[in-house]
Protein backbone atom coordinates (compact mmCIF):
# COMPACT_ATOMS: atom_id res chain seq x y z
CA UNK A 1 0.00 0.00 0.00
CA UNK A 2 1.58 3.10 -1.33
CA UNK A 3 0.90 6.42 0.50
CA UNK A 4 0.60 9.37 -1.90
CA UNK A 5 0.21 12.81 -0.40
CA UNK A 6 -2.97 13.99 -1.45
CA UNK A 7 -1.96 17.54 -2.23
CA UNK A 8 0.99 17.10 -4.58
CA UNK A 9 -0.42 16.93 -8.21
CA UNK A 10 2.50 15.40 -9.22
CA UNK A 11 2.82 12.39 -7.72
CA UNK A 12 -1.41 11.90 -7.77
CA UNK A 13 -0.50 12.21 -11.46
CA UNK A 14 1.88 9.29 -11.63
CA UNK A 15 2.02 6.69 -8.98
CA UNK A 16 0.09 4.36 -10.72
CA UNK A 17 3.07 4.01 -12.94
CA UNK A 18 4.44 2.36 -9.80
CA UNK A 19 2.42 -0.45 -10.07
CA UNK A 20 1.83 -0.54 -6.49
CA UNK A 21 -0.92 -3.48 -5.24
CA UNK A 22 -2.70 -0.74 -3.58
CA UNK A 23 -2.36 3.43 -3.30
CA UNK A 24 -3.09 5.26 -0.52
CA UNK A 25 -4.48 9.09 -1.49
CA UNK A 26 -4.07 11.00 1.82
CA UNK A 27 -5.45 13.47 3.09
CA UNK A 28 -5.06 13.52 7.07
CA UNK A 29 -0.91 13.65 7.77
CA UNK A 30 0.72 14.54 4.41
CA UNK A 31 -1.40 17.86 4.20
CA UNK A 32 -1.14 20.98 5.92
CA UNK A 33 -4.40 22.06 7.11
CA UNK A 34 -4.49 25.11 4.59
CA UNK A 35 -4.39 22.68 2.03
CA UNK A 36 -6.47 20.30 3.09
CA UNK A 37 -9.76 21.72 0.87
CA UNK A 38 -7.59 21.70 -2.13
CA UNK A 39 -6.20 18.14 -1.48
CA UNK A 40 -9.85 16.75 -1.14
CA UNK A 41 -10.90 17.96 -4.30
CA UNK A 42 -7.46 16.98 -6.43
CA UNK A 43 -8.07 13.20 -4.31
CA UNK A 44 -11.83 13.42 -5.77
CA UNK A 45 -11.00 14.08 -9.57
CA UNK A 46 -7.65 11.03 -9.32
CA UNK A 47 -9.84 9.14 -8.07
CA UNK A 48 -11.45 8.87 -11.70
CA UNK A 49 -7.94 8.97 -13.31
CA UNK A 50 -8.61 5.14 -15.38
CA UNK A 51 -5.33 4.47 -15.29
CA UNK A 52 -6.34 3.78 -11.30
CA UNK A 53 -8.43 1.41 -11.89
CA UNK A 54 -6.87 -1.46 -11.73
CA UNK A 55 -5.60 -0.54 -8.98
CA UNK A 56 -7.24 -0.89 -5.25
CA UNK A 57 -7.73 3.12 -4.28
CA UNK A 58 -7.96 4.09 -0.56
CA UNK A 59 -8.60 7.50 0.67
CA UNK A 60 -6.83 7.94 4.03
CA UNK A 61 -9.64 10.69 5.57
CA UNK A 62 -9.25 13.12 8.40
CA UNK A 63 -10.72 11.87 11.71
CA UNK A 64 -14.99 12.36 11.85
CA UNK A 65 -14.16 14.72 14.81
CA UNK A 66 -12.24 16.74 12.78
CA UNK A 67 -13.55 19.93 10.67
CA UNK A 68 -12.28 18.12 7.70
CA UNK A 69 -13.10 14.07 7.90
CA UNK A 70 -16.90 14.45 7.05
CA UNK A 71 -16.24 16.19 4.14
CA UNK A 72 -13.25 14.06 3.11
CA UNK A 73 -15.31 10.96 3.45
CA UNK A 74 -18.07 12.65 1.15
CA UNK A 75 -15.19 12.66 -1.81
CA UNK A 76 -13.49 9.54 -1.03
CA UNK A 77 -17.08 7.29 -1.44
CA UNK A 78 -18.57 9.78 -4.15
CA UNK A 79 -15.54 10.31 -6.17
CA UNK A 80 -15.79 5.98 -5.96
CA UNK A 81 -12.52 4.98 -3.25
CA UNK A 82 -12.43 1.47 -2.98
CA UNK A 83 -11.60 1.63 0.70
CA UNK A 84 -11.67 4.41 3.40
CA UNK A 85 -9.08 3.93 5.65
CA UNK A 86 -9.65 5.73 9.38
CA UNK A 87 -6.81 6.68 11.25
CA UNK A 88 -5.95 7.00 14.42
CA UNK A 89 -9.05 4.59 15.58
CA UNK A 90 -9.45 3.94 19.01
CA UNK A 91 -13.42 2.04 19.57
CA UNK A 92 -15.38 -0.02 17.49
CA UNK A 93 -17.51 2.83 18.24
CA UNK A 94 -15.81 5.19 15.74
CA UNK A 95 -15.99 2.52 12.93
CA UNK A 96 -19.89 1.57 13.50
CA UNK A 97 -20.63 5.69 12.82
CA UNK A 98 -18.30 5.70 10.13
CA UNK A 99 -19.94 2.60 8.45
CA UNK A 100 -23.17 4.66 8.90
CA UNK A 101 -21.97 8.24 7.40
CA UNK A 102 -20.52 5.78 4.56
CA UNK A 103 -23.99 4.11 3.78
CA UNK A 104 -25.68 7.71 4.01
CA UNK A 105 -23.35 8.52 1.42
CA UNK A 106 -23.41 5.68 -0.84
CA UNK A 107 -27.45 6.22 -0.90
CA UNK A 108 -27.24 10.38 -1.95
CA UNK A 109 -24.57 9.62 -4.78
CA UNK A 110 -26.03 6.57 -6.18
CA UNK A 111 -23.57 4.23 -4.96
CA UNK A 112 -24.75 0.81 -3.86
CA UNK A 113 -25.14 0.34 -0.47
CA UNK A 114 -22.08 -1.95 0.84
CA UNK A 115 -19.80 -0.78 -1.94
CA UNK A 116 -17.48 1.26 -0.50
CA UNK A 117 -15.24 -1.04 2.06
CA UNK A 118 -13.20 0.12 5.28
CA UNK A 119 -9.73 -0.50 6.85
CA UNK A 120 -8.89 1.10 10.71
CA UNK A 121 -5.18 2.23 11.54
CA UNK A 122 -4.51 1.93 15.08
CA UNK A 123 -1.85 4.04 16.85
CA UNK A 124 -2.01 4.05 20.47
CA UNK A 125 -2.56 1.38 23.17
CA UNK A 126 -6.53 2.09 23.53
CA UNK A 127 -6.56 0.83 19.46
CA UNK A 128 -4.34 -2.04 19.62
CA UNK A 129 -6.48 -3.15 23.10
CA UNK A 130 -9.50 -2.70 21.07
CA UNK A 131 -7.70 -4.26 18.19
CA UNK A 132 -10.18 -7.22 17.74
CA UNK A 133 -13.35 -5.30 18.49
CA UNK A 134 -12.60 -2.62 15.81
CA UNK A 135 -11.86 -5.38 13.31
CA UNK A 136 -15.21 -6.72 13.70
CA UNK A 137 -17.46 -3.86 13.80
CA UNK A 138 -18.70 -3.66 10.78
CA UNK A 139 -18.79 -5.77 7.47
CA UNK A 140 -17.38 -3.40 5.45
CA UNK A 141 -13.78 -3.94 7.28
CA UNK A 142 -10.90 -5.44 4.93
CA UNK A 143 -8.29 -4.45 6.86
CA UNK A 144 -6.52 -3.21 9.36
CA UNK A 145 -3.24 -1.40 10.25
CA UNK A 146 -0.74 -0.60 12.69
CA UNK A 147 0.80 2.54 12.64
CA UNK A 148 4.29 2.43 14.44
CA UNK A 149 5.28 5.91 14.87
CA UNK A 150 2.13 7.66 16.86
CA UNK A 151 2.09 4.36 18.80
CA UNK A 152 5.30 4.74 20.03
CA UNK A 153 4.80 7.62 21.22
CA UNK A 154 1.54 6.70 22.72
CA UNK A 155 3.84 3.96 24.79
CA UNK A 156 6.59 6.53 25.54
CA UNK A 157 9.24 4.98 23.96
CA UNK A 158 11.06 4.74 20.35
CA UNK A 159 12.17 2.39 17.56
CA UNK A 160 14.94 0.02 18.56
CA UNK A 161 16.00 -0.95 15.45
CA UNK A 162 16.86 -4.72 14.96
CA UNK A 163 13.81 -7.07 16.13
CA UNK A 164 11.75 -4.03 17.53
CA UNK A 165 10.45 -5.64 20.87
CA UNK A 166 8.69 -2.38 21.37
CA UNK A 167 6.54 -3.37 18.38
CA UNK A 168 5.70 -7.14 19.15
CA UNK A 169 2.90 -6.52 21.44
CA UNK A 170 0.97 -4.09 18.94
CA UNK A 171 1.78 -6.37 15.80
CA UNK A 172 0.78 -9.67 17.46
CA UNK A 173 -2.69 -7.59 18.87
CA UNK A 174 -3.46 -6.38 15.31
CA UNK A 175 -2.81 -9.47 13.63
CA UNK A 176 -5.06 -11.48 15.96
CA UNK A 177 -7.73 -8.93 15.41
CA UNK A 178 -7.63 -9.26 11.32
CA UNK A 179 -7.17 -13.14 11.27
CA UNK A 180 -10.35 -13.69 13.96
CA UNK A 181 -11.71 -11.22 11.46
CA UNK A 182 -10.75 -12.72 8.47
CA UNK A 183 -9.41 -9.59 6.97
CA UNK A 184 -6.05 -8.35 6.00
CA UNK A 185 -2.99 -7.03 8.54
CA UNK A 186 -1.08 -4.41 7.69
CA UNK A 187 2.19 -3.41 8.98
CA UNK A 188 4.38 -0.26 9.94
CA UNK A 189 5.45 2.77 7.76
CA UNK A 190 9.43 2.18 7.32
CA UNK A 191 10.72 5.98 7.52
CA UNK A 192 14.14 5.62 6.18
CA UNK A 193 13.40 5.13 2.23
CA UNK A 194 17.39 5.40 2.10
CA UNK A 195 18.19 2.40 4.17
CA UNK A 196 16.97 -0.92 2.44
CA UNK A 197 18.98 -3.18 4.99
CA UNK A 198 16.55 -1.90 8.14
CA UNK A 199 13.51 -1.78 5.39
CA UNK A 200 14.04 -6.03 4.85
CA UNK A 201 14.70 -6.32 8.40
CA UNK A 202 11.49 -5.18 9.17
CA UNK A 203 9.60 -6.86 6.15
CA UNK A 204 11.19 -10.10 7.37
CA UNK A 205 9.27 -9.39 10.66
CA UNK A 206 6.11 -8.48 9.40
CA UNK A 207 6.26 -11.32 6.73
CA UNK A 208 7.32 -14.42 9.19
CA UNK A 209 4.85 -13.21 11.73
CA UNK A 210 1.89 -12.77 8.79
CA UNK A 211 1.22 -9.97 8.20
CA UNK A 212 -0.72 -9.48 4.43
CA UNK A 213 1.70 -6.02 3.37
CA UNK A 214 3.04 -3.35 4.57
CA UNK A 215 2.71 0.18 4.53
CA UNK A 216 4.88 2.06 2.39
CA UNK A 217 6.12 5.55 1.68
CA UNK A 218 8.12 5.40 -1.36
CA UNK A 219 7.80 4.39 -4.85
CA UNK A 220 11.06 1.71 -4.81
CA UNK A 221 10.24 0.49 -1.46
CA UNK A 222 7.74 -1.77 -3.91
CA UNK A 223 9.81 -3.81 -5.66
CA UNK A 224 11.69 -4.71 -2.18
CA UNK A 225 8.29 -5.45 -0.83
CA UNK A 226 7.20 -7.85 -3.91
CA UNK A 227 10.66 -9.28 -4.04
CA UNK A 228 10.71 -10.06 -0.14
CA UNK A 229 7.30 -11.72 -0.14
CA UNK A 230 7.55 -13.51 -3.13
CA UNK A 231 8.35 -17.62 -2.51
CA UNK A 232 11.46 -18.68 -3.41
CA UNK A 233 11.97 -20.77 -6.36
CA UNK A 234 12.35 -23.91 -3.65
CA UNK A 235 8.97 -22.96 -2.02
CA UNK A 236 7.22 -22.74 -5.00
CA UNK A 237 8.39 -26.04 -6.55
CA UNK A 238 7.29 -27.51 -3.67
CA UNK A 239 3.62 -25.95 -3.19
CA UNK A 240 3.27 -27.37 -6.34
CA UNK A 241 3.93 -30.74 -5.62
CA UNK A 242 2.12 -30.92 -2.51
CA UNK A 243 -1.08 -29.33 -4.59
CA UNK A 244 -0.39 -32.02 -7.00
CA UNK A 245 -0.09 -34.83 -4.39
CA UNK A 246 -3.31 -33.92 -3.00
CA UNK A 247 -5.37 -33.04 -6.39
CA UNK A 248 -3.87 -36.99 -6.91
CA UNK A 249 -5.30 -38.05 -3.73
CA UNK A 250 -8.52 -36.96 -3.89
CA UNK A 251 -8.74 -38.27 -7.50
CA UNK A 252 -8.37 -41.96 -5.97
CA UNK A 253 -10.66 -40.82 -3.05
CA UNK A 254 -7.86 -40.43 -0.40
CA UNK A 255 -8.35 -38.07 2.96
CA UNK A 256 -4.17 -37.55 3.16
CA UNK A 257 -1.26 -38.67 1.43
CA UNK A 258 2.66 -38.55 2.29
CA UNK A 259 4.55 -36.80 0.32
CA UNK A 260 8.72 -37.02 0.84
CA UNK A 261 7.87 -38.92 4.04
CA UNK A 262 5.85 -36.17 5.66
CA UNK A 263 2.11 -35.91 5.99
CA UNK A 264 -0.05 -33.71 3.40
CA UNK A 265 -3.18 -32.31 5.32
CA UNK A 266 -5.50 -29.43 5.02
CA UNK A 267 -3.43 -26.88 6.69
CA UNK A 268 -0.18 -27.90 4.34
CA UNK A 269 -2.53 -27.92 1.60
CA UNK A 270 -3.61 -24.70 2.42
CA UNK A 271 -0.14 -23.22 2.92
CA UNK A 272 0.78 -24.28 -0.36
CA UNK A 273 -2.11 -22.71 -1.56
CA UNK A 274 -0.92 -19.31 0.01
CA UNK A 275 2.55 -19.53 -1.62
CA UNK A 276 0.72 -19.70 -4.84
CA UNK A 277 -1.11 -16.84 -4.32
CA UNK A 278 1.58 -15.00 -3.22
CA UNK A 279 3.84 -15.76 -6.80
CA UNK A 280 0.91 -14.85 -8.32
CA UNK A 281 0.56 -11.43 -6.81
CA UNK A 282 4.42 -10.82 -6.83
CA UNK B 1 -21.62 30.63 -7.38
CA UNK B 2 -20.34 34.20 -7.15
CA UNK B 3 -16.78 35.06 -6.30
CA UNK B 4 -16.55 37.66 -4.18
CA UNK B 5 -12.58 37.77 -3.15
CA UNK B 6 -9.71 37.26 -4.38
CA UNK B 7 -8.13 33.77 -4.46
CA UNK B 8 -5.37 31.53 -5.47
CA UNK B 9 -4.93 27.38 -5.64
CA UNK B 10 -2.32 25.16 -6.77
CA UNK B 11 1.68 25.44 -7.31
CA UNK B 12 4.20 26.36 -10.09
CA UNK B 13 5.25 23.21 -9.99
CA UNK B 14 5.40 20.15 -12.80
CA UNK B 15 2.32 18.67 -13.51
CA UNK B 16 1.04 21.50 -11.52
CA UNK B 17 -0.73 24.55 -11.93
CA UNK B 18 -1.85 27.82 -10.47
CA UNK B 19 -5.39 29.56 -10.76
CA UNK B 20 -6.13 32.92 -9.64
CA UNK B 21 -10.13 33.80 -9.40
CA UNK B 22 -11.13 37.88 -8.73
CA UNK B 23 -14.49 39.25 -8.55
CA UNK B 24 -15.90 40.28 -11.80
CA UNK B 25 -16.09 43.74 -12.85
CA UNK B 26 -17.32 42.81 -16.73
CA UNK B 27 -20.36 41.01 -15.82
CA UNK B 28 -18.94 38.21 -17.82
CA UNK B 29 -16.26 35.53 -17.15
CA UNK B 30 -12.47 36.60 -18.29
CA UNK B 31 -10.49 33.20 -18.79
CA UNK B 32 -6.64 33.97 -19.29
CA UNK B 33 -4.53 30.81 -19.88
CA UNK B 34 -0.76 30.69 -19.78
CA UNK B 35 0.77 27.28 -20.22
CA UNK B 36 3.84 25.71 -21.73
CA UNK B 37 2.00 23.84 -23.87
CA UNK B 38 -0.39 26.07 -24.93
CA UNK B 39 0.20 25.67 -28.65
CA UNK B 40 -0.36 21.61 -27.74
CA UNK B 41 -3.07 21.85 -24.94
CA UNK B 42 -4.20 25.08 -25.20
CA UNK B 43 -7.92 24.74 -26.56
CA UNK B 44 -8.06 21.39 -24.40
CA UNK B 45 -7.35 23.60 -20.97
CA UNK B 46 -9.66 26.26 -21.84
CA UNK B 47 -12.30 23.44 -22.16
CA UNK B 48 -11.61 21.94 -18.84
CA UNK B 49 -11.31 25.60 -17.30
CA UNK B 50 -14.60 26.30 -18.71
CA UNK B 51 -16.39 23.28 -17.95
CA UNK B 52 -15.44 23.13 -14.28
CA UNK B 53 -16.83 27.20 -13.83
CA UNK B 54 -19.97 25.91 -15.75
CA UNK B 55 -20.19 23.04 -13.28
CA UNK B 56 -19.87 25.76 -10.57
CA UNK B 57 -21.81 27.85 -11.89
CA UNK B 58 -19.55 30.89 -12.31
CA UNK B 59 -20.53 33.47 -14.84
CA UNK B 60 -18.96 36.50 -14.07
CA UNK B 61 -15.05 37.06 -12.65
CA UNK B 62 -11.20 36.57 -13.67
CA UNK B 63 -9.80 33.55 -13.81
CA UNK B 64 -5.93 33.39 -14.35
CA UNK B 65 -4.45 29.91 -14.83
CA UNK B 66 -0.93 29.46 -15.25
CA UNK B 67 -0.57 26.00 -16.52
CA UNK B 68 2.91 23.42 -15.83
CA UNK B 69 1.18 20.26 -18.22
CA UNK B 70 -0.69 19.44 -16.00
CA UNK B 71 -3.44 16.39 -16.26
CA UNK B 72 -7.46 17.18 -16.87
CA UNK B 73 -8.56 16.13 -13.87
CA UNK B 74 -5.69 18.75 -12.01
CA UNK B 75 -6.68 21.61 -13.78
CA UNK B 76 -10.52 20.97 -12.98
CA UNK B 77 -9.60 20.51 -9.03
CA UNK B 78 -7.53 23.41 -8.85
CA UNK B 79 -10.05 25.55 -10.84
CA UNK B 80 -12.67 24.38 -7.97
CA UNK B 81 -10.64 24.96 -5.00
CA UNK B 82 -9.93 28.35 -6.69
CA UNK B 83 -13.62 29.04 -6.84
CA UNK B 84 -14.66 27.92 -3.80
CA UNK B 85 -12.03 29.75 -1.92
CA UNK B 86 -13.28 32.92 -3.73
CA UNK B 87 -17.04 32.45 -2.94
CA UNK B 88 -15.85 31.63 0.62
CA UNK B 89 -17.50 28.34 0.40
CA UNK B 90 -16.39 25.83 3.26
CA UNK B 91 -18.26 22.09 2.59
CA UNK B 92 -17.84 19.87 -0.07
CA UNK B 93 -20.94 21.19 -2.87
CA UNK B 94 -20.37 17.48 -4.70
CA UNK B 95 -23.19 17.76 -7.48
CA UNK B 96 -21.41 20.57 -8.58
CA UNK B 97 -17.79 18.68 -8.69
CA UNK B 98 -18.23 16.34 -11.21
Amino acid sequence: MLFVPGDNAGALSTAFIYKPDSIMFDLEDAVAPSEKDAARLLVFQALRLPEYRDIERVVRINGLHTQFGMHDLEAAVAGGADVVRLPKTETADEIRALDAHVEWIEQDCGRPVGDTKLMAAVESAEGVVNAVLIATASPRMVAIAIAGFDYLVDMQTKRSGGAEPELFYARAAVLHAARAAHIDAFDVVYGDVDDDEGFLREVAIARQLGFNGKSLIHPRQIELLHHAYAPTGDELAYARRVLAAADEAHRHGLGVVALDGKMIDPPVIAQAQMVLQRAEAA
Amino acid sequence: MKVIKEAIAGTLESSDLMVKVAPGTTGKRDIVVHSEVIKQFGAQIRRVVADALDKLAVTEGSIVVEDKGALDCVIRARVQTAVLRGAAIADFPRNALS
